[in-house]
């Protein structure tokens, strides 16, 4: 033995009988365990109760949500979840919900009339209120939302395909999450207005209508809103993705109580200066001949601003510079309040996907 | 160095250690997976992959019977003709004969043959289903079993009672499972087993749209519990048809359910039901939406009477009302004989003109080739009898003859020529008589007299108010004497609960000149229990019921007669006397012994 490295040898001593002792313990715990897999212990009940009830107490809170489309084949039905006692329904933005008032179907099939009360659709999010006062309805606390890791075992709520009317509840699937990662979108191959934090399920859970649908834990839990069909053109694969709710909570709170202001235009220019108009950027717009005529481009004029940031006829404008696009006239009041150098930018939707396109407004030309 | 070297080793021993441990697996994990397992190993051999013609198309299927008889699609064998080979796990290739098909309700009954000890699956009940429950789906998706053995895929019940739309073509699915567990083409037919291993649901379509025709999360079986209500009908070698009230149905502008449209010559409207009223519930189960309604009237056979109630002005009624067919019959036939495409197949690309019909998500049934059928295996040939508006004529001759034997059982009438003399008391006490003659039919009770000339004058309903008892009584007559040769047809039907209420009842049905009766004898015992006599259609019916039996001439003749009309009593007869007529020439009475 060297005595000149006592100290040396006191700390391996100490770390060797540590190390021993910890190797003791880890020894006993894996033995345990691999003799509990071959003695094959007790299986617990196949299908516990608790997941049947895990599945019941959330079936009540998604809602079904039928509101405009049949135009072109498009689907008029989606999903919903409610937020509030009170009938607040959070779901995705999306063409459904064009109409003055959509439908909202309980799970019992109580039916009620709901509006649009706010939306952001770089979050592809939309709130609705369903018209009806003195609601006591199961809801989500989305404040209480939780997260999960790659590997967690999920279910997926939603009334893809409209498999379900009246009374009957929204379909479940079962699946993983397979990984939680932003959204890699890319114009003009993999377009979502949406590029967030998403979680990507292994279930094929993204079908028509499912969007606005919930992902849980395997007890219930809320995890995120399943996301609308999203495809990658190049590669014709689909992705299944589910917005977490922690990305929606902010922006829902708002909506709700009240406080959600996009950008607004100050109100002290009640006179529109008029000074840009659809033409000037290549646009022209259909007819405008009902009381509030969608703000559908009816043709794009070749060699224009328009033509190159890669509008097209039958694209319909949704928000200019976030302000939500009702009609023709809201768009003409709209660009009569562009300044040269904005940047504008459009979400319009084309087909059942919404596209966003941007450009800074240039000078006019004198004619 | 010593004491370094032992340290590095325990380090490593540790690191091992808690590598290994760090995929350490739940037990009850292992357990799952050992179950699962045992399961598909229990039951793959029930498990059907059927070649339709050539073997270039088909689906699967699955044994219910140790003598052969397995289920599946009708779409799958629609162009198969009437033989097909299937194969099960044990390698072997089977001849299998058509036997009965249900086009509406996209099920059809084919019989493996060869052996009587096939193996098959056990019947669960498909009521028992819940949403979040493991189902596997076994068949044969993409026919990638050249070795027979069945693919498995695995997932859970994501809704049960679904409807889902004949969508081009008439296949409904009624009142239906539908699970994420991957159905793909070439699963129709296949099984949809529970947890346990017990059959629930015939798989046989999903909701295909934009990804193509591969499982998107949604597929749909047919449950066990509607094939059981039809398993003798298609046990009879029919081209069986589902029913209809004989009304339609909507959701008025406050969420309820009412009658729409109505046909005056319908049981229902014969029972009161009118346009407007509110549809309370349907079989005994509350109806809440359309959708609802339309899975309880898709799940059961035409003919079966189910308990219906109606709301009007605030007052219920509860009523009884036998289901009429849905479709006519040539509506029905498909063009099986011919190697051709089948005619309502729709192919995905090609999409309907008209925007109100194209649903997204429409679920197609999968598709089959048109390959010409296989020629009928020369030692099998004659389980195969061809006749018009039959899948398979043979075994409904054997379903006759089963079910006939009850008849015979009560003796030979056959060998007594002249008229029948029937005496006894109604239920005030009243003498009856009833004459049943070759030239007319009279019967005399208390001081009325009542007579059907049998001379080809218009048939009546006499006695008033029974639907023609007279004409009831002579069908007996004709069933016990010689049935087979003197109705213009005749044949088994299926079976049903008797007055839609009671035991389970072979239901054989005959016509002559326009006039049917249906004939009841227990399933269980094949006694003769009752028949009904229906003067033409939109009519109610004379409806007879026995009860007790009594040895006349050494033949059994019932001891009373139970006489209503829609169930509503008219009378009871008590026999005393009863007179068959006397023995035909030459013989004396030897008959006993035949």
């Amino acid at each position: 033995m060297n005595h000149g490295c006592k100290l040396s040898e006191v700390s391996i001593r100490a770390t060797l009988e540590l190390l021993i002792l910890i190797l003791i313990g880890t020894c006993a715990r894996a033995a345990e365990a691999d003799a509990q897999n071959q003695l094959g212990a007790p299986a617990k009940p196949r299908v516990s109760q608790s997941f049947r009830d895990a599945i019941q107490s959330v079936l009540p809170r998604v809602v079904k949500i039928f509101g405009a489309g049949g135009r072109r084949g498009l689907y008029a039905y989606s999903t919903g979840f409610l937020v509030s006692a009170e009938g607040h329904v959070a779901t995705v933005w999306s063409h459904v919900l064009d109409a003055e008032e959509v439908t909202v179907v309980l799970n019992d099939g109580r039916r009620f009339r709901a509006k649009v009360l706010g939306a952001e659709p770089p979050l592809d999010l939309a709130v609705l209120k369903i018209q009806e006062d003195n609601l006591e309805l199961a809801y989500f606390d989305i404040n209480q939302a939780t997260t999960a890791t790659p590997g967690t075992r999920v279910l997926a709520f939603s009334n893809m395909f409209q498999v379900a009317t009246g009374d009957e509840p929204v379909s479940v699937l079962h699946g993983v999450i397979a990984a939680r990662t932003m959204l890699p979108t890319r114009r003009g191959s993999f377009d979502s207005p949406y590029d967030g934090q998403v979680y990507v399920v292994d279930a094929i859970t993204n079908n028509p209508g499912a969007g606005g649908g919930v992902i849980t834990t395997r007890d219930g839990r809320l995890l995120a809103m399943i996301g609308k069909e999203l495809r990658n053109s190049k590669s014709n694969t689909w992705v299944n993705y589910a917005v977490p709710i922690s990305e929606l909570t902010a922006i829902t709170s708002q909506i709700i109580t009240g406080r959600f202001e996009p950008a607004r235009r100050p109100a002290d220019q009640p006179d529109n200066p008029g000074r840009y108009r659809p033409l000037d950027f290549g646009m022209i717009m259909i007819p405008d001949v009902v009381q509030r005529t969608p703000a559908y481009i009816d043709s794009v004029v070749p060699g224009t601003v328009a033509e190159s940031a890669g509008l097209r006829p039958d694209d319909l404008v949704i928000f200019v510079n976030d302000e939500l696009i009702q009609s023709c006239r809201a768009l003409r009041d709209e660009f009569g309040f562009l300044e040269s150098s904005d940047v504008l930018r459009l979400v319009i939707r084309r087909g059942n996907q919404l596209v966003t396109v941007e450009f800074v407004v240039q000078k006019k030309q004198p004619r | 160095m010593f004491r370094r070297s032992v340290l590095l080793t325990l380090i490593i021993l540790l690191v091992g250690t808690y590598e290994s441990m760090a995929y350490a697996v739940d037990p009850s994990v292992v357990e799952a997976q050992r179950r699962r397992i045992e399961v598909v190993q229990r039951v793959a051999s029930s498990v059907v992959a059927i070649f339709a013609g050539g073997g270039a198309g088909g689906g699967s299927g699955v044994l219910v019977t140790s003598d052969g008889f397995a289920l599946t699609n009708f779409h799958v064998i629609s162009s198969a003709g009437s033989f097909m080979k299937c194969g099960l796990n044990d390698g072997v290739l089977y001849d299998a004969v058509i036997v009965g098909i249900d086009p509406t309700g996209d099920v059809a009954l084919i019989k493996l043959l060869g052996r009587d000890d096939f193996p098959h699956a056990q019947l669960g009940d498909s009521d028992e289903v819940q949403v979040g429950d493991w189902a596997y789906a076994m068949g044969n998706p993409f026919l990638l079993a050249t070795d027979f053995q069945p693919t498995v895929t695995y997932g859970i019940v994501s809704g049960v009672h679904r409807y889902q739309y004949p969508a081009g073509t008439f296949l409904e699915y009624a009142d239906c499972i539908q699970v994420d567990s991957s159905i793909n083409p070439g699963n129709s037919g296949g099984p949809l087993f529970n947890d346990k291993g017990e059959l629930v649901g015939i798989n046989g379509r999903a909701s295909f749209e934009k990804r193509g025709r591969v499982n998107a999360g949604a597929g749909y079986a047919i449950s066990i519990n509607q094939i059981g209500y039809f398993m003798d009908h298609l046990r009879s070698g029919r081209i069986v048809d589902h029913a209809t009230l004989g009304a339609t149905v909507t959701t008025s502008f406050d969420g309820a359910v009412v009658v729409d449209q109505i046909l005056e010559q319908s049981e229902a409207f014969r029972r009161g039901v009118r346009g407007g009223d509110e549809v309370v519930s349907f079989a005994k189960r509350p109806i809440r939406s359309v959708n609802q309604f339309k899975n309880i009237l898709g799940i059961y056979p035409k003919g079966w009477m189910l308990p219906f109630v109606y709301r009007r002005d605030g007052q219920k009624y509860e009523v009884v009302v036998r289901l009429q067919g849905l479709h006519r019959d040539t509506e029905l036939m498909p063009n099986r004989r011919r190697p051709r495409a089948p005619r309502e197949r729709p192919r995905p690309e090609k999409q309907p003109d008209d925007k109100e019909d194209r649903k997204p998500g429409r679920r197609r049934p999968m598709p089959t080739s048109a390959a010409p059928p296989a020629k009928p295996p020369s030692e099998h040939k004659h389980l195969f009898v061809k006749k018009d508006g039959y899948a398979n004529y043979y075994y409904n001759q054997l379903e006759q003859t089963r079910v006939l034997a009850g008849i015979r059982r009560m003796g030979d009438f056959s060998k007594f020529e002249g008229p029948w003399v029937i005496v006894g008391k109604n239920q005030q006490g009243n003498q009856f008589e009833f004459t049943l003659a070759d030239k007319g039919l009279g019967l005399v009770l208390a001081d009325r007299a009542y007579y059907q000339p049998l001379d080809g004058s218009d048939l009546l309903d006499e006695p008033n108010g029974t639907g023609g008892l007279l004409v009831a009584m002579q069908h007996l007559k004709l069933m016990l004497k010689k049935a087979e040769s003197v109705f213009t047809d005749l044949y088994y039907l299926g079976s049903e609960p008797l007055d839609g209420r009671g035991t389970k009842v072979d239901v054989l049905v005959s016509e002559l000149t326009g006039v049917q009766s249906r004939w009841y004898l227990s399933r269980e015992t094949g006694t003769f229990i009752g028949f009904d006599t229906r003067l033409e259609q939109g009519v109610d019916e004379c409806q007879i019921r026995f009860q007790g039996f009594q040895t006349v001439q050494g033949r059994t003749f019932p001891t009373t007669l139970s006489i209503k009309r829609a169930l509503q009593p008219w009378d009871t007869f008590n026999l005393e006397r009863f007179e068959i007529g006397t023995p035909q020439s030459a013989a004396s009475e030897t008959q006993e012994n035949e």
